[in-house]
């Protein structure tokens, strides 16, 4: 029998390995995709306990996390677009106009 | 055969969660942007089938819908505008954070299990009624749903499409290409 327990146990990989292509990865538009990643776990886990407490809120909420997700990614992309402008690279640790 | 019918779910849950896990290392692994982004597309589908598999039918299509067809158009559009000689880094990874990284996402990994497992375990198993039905009658789940978000999550719903509505502003200003940020970063500024 599949319960909450075997998807929590996959959307924690999932979330994990978004986790740590976020803190690793050196071009941003593989960290923002990453991150999606990390959407999609939290949506799974939302879906799990949504059925195994036989409650709507958890689906309704994971359409508000999509509903983020796909604002994240335009102002994320709309970022890469202005850094390509600006350095000409994709890749973050060059983005270092900021550091003191 | 008898044995795969009589765990027809189990078999289906860790095919598709065998599949999910390889295509998001394949997402965190692939070095070309391009290769990570099909990856990506793939791991999307495998969750909405995951989805399909806990009876959110709505969820998977638009999952499919907005992941598959609009985010991942997004992130290709981008791939594509970018010069290609910017978009493959010889360096893949952050030089002095992988042991960081990788700890971290551990131990992270570790408390939500933890939180989450004792959270839950004391609650019974769910059967999918609830989640197409509308005050007891059983007819599916998307109206179901439309009758709790446009009831019950109606401030919400108005407040999130307000969030898309900066998001679009803010996407906006970001690509225009007069938004006076060319030559500010100190030396190798693009002047276009």
């Amino acid at each position: 029998m599949i319960d909450a327990t075997h998807y929590v146990a996959l959307s924690l990989i999932l979330f994990c390995l978004g986790l740590v292509g976020v803190m690793m990865r050196r071009n941003f538009i593989t960290v923002l995709m990453s991150l999606e990643l990390m959407f999609n776990a939290v949506n799974l886990n939302l879906i799990a306990f949504s059925f195994r407490l036989s409650d709507l809120a958890g689906q309704v909420l994971a359409i508000f996390v999509i509903t983020v997700a796909a604002a994240e990614a335009a102002i994320g992309l709309g970022l890469i677009i202005a850094l390509v402008r600006l350095k000409d690279t994709v890749a973050l640790d060059e983005a270092d106009v900021m550091r003191g | 055969m008898d044995f795969l019918i009589a765990n027809f779910a189990e078999i289906l849950f860790y095919c598709l969660a065998f599949l999910t896990v390889a295509s998001a290392i394949g997402v965190v692994a692939f070095k070309s942007p391009v290769h990570a982004a099909l990856s990506l597309l793939f791991c999307f589908v495998m969750v909405a089938a995951l989805f399909l598999l806990r009876h959110a039918e709505l969820l998977a299509a638009v999952q499919v819908l907005v992941y598959g067809g609009g985010i991942m158009v997004l992130f290709l559009f981008v791939i594509m505008l970018v010069n290609v000689k910017d978009l493959k880094l010889e360096q893949v990874f952050l030089s002095g954070i992988a042991p960081l990284a990788v700890i971290g996402g551990v131990l992270l990994g570790v408390l939500i299990a933890f939180g989450l497992v004792f959270g839950v375990l004391a609650s019974g198993h769910g059967d999918g009624t609830a989640l197409r039905s509308v005050d007891g009658d059983e007819i599916g789940n998307t109206e179901a749903i439309g009758a709790v978000l446009y009831t019950k999550y109606l401030v919400p719903f108005e407040v999130v499409s307000v969030v898309l509505l900066v998001a679009m502003i803010a996407a906006i200003v970001f690509g225009r290409r007069s938004a006076g940020l060319e030559g500010a970063g100190g030396g190798g500024g693009k002047t276009s």
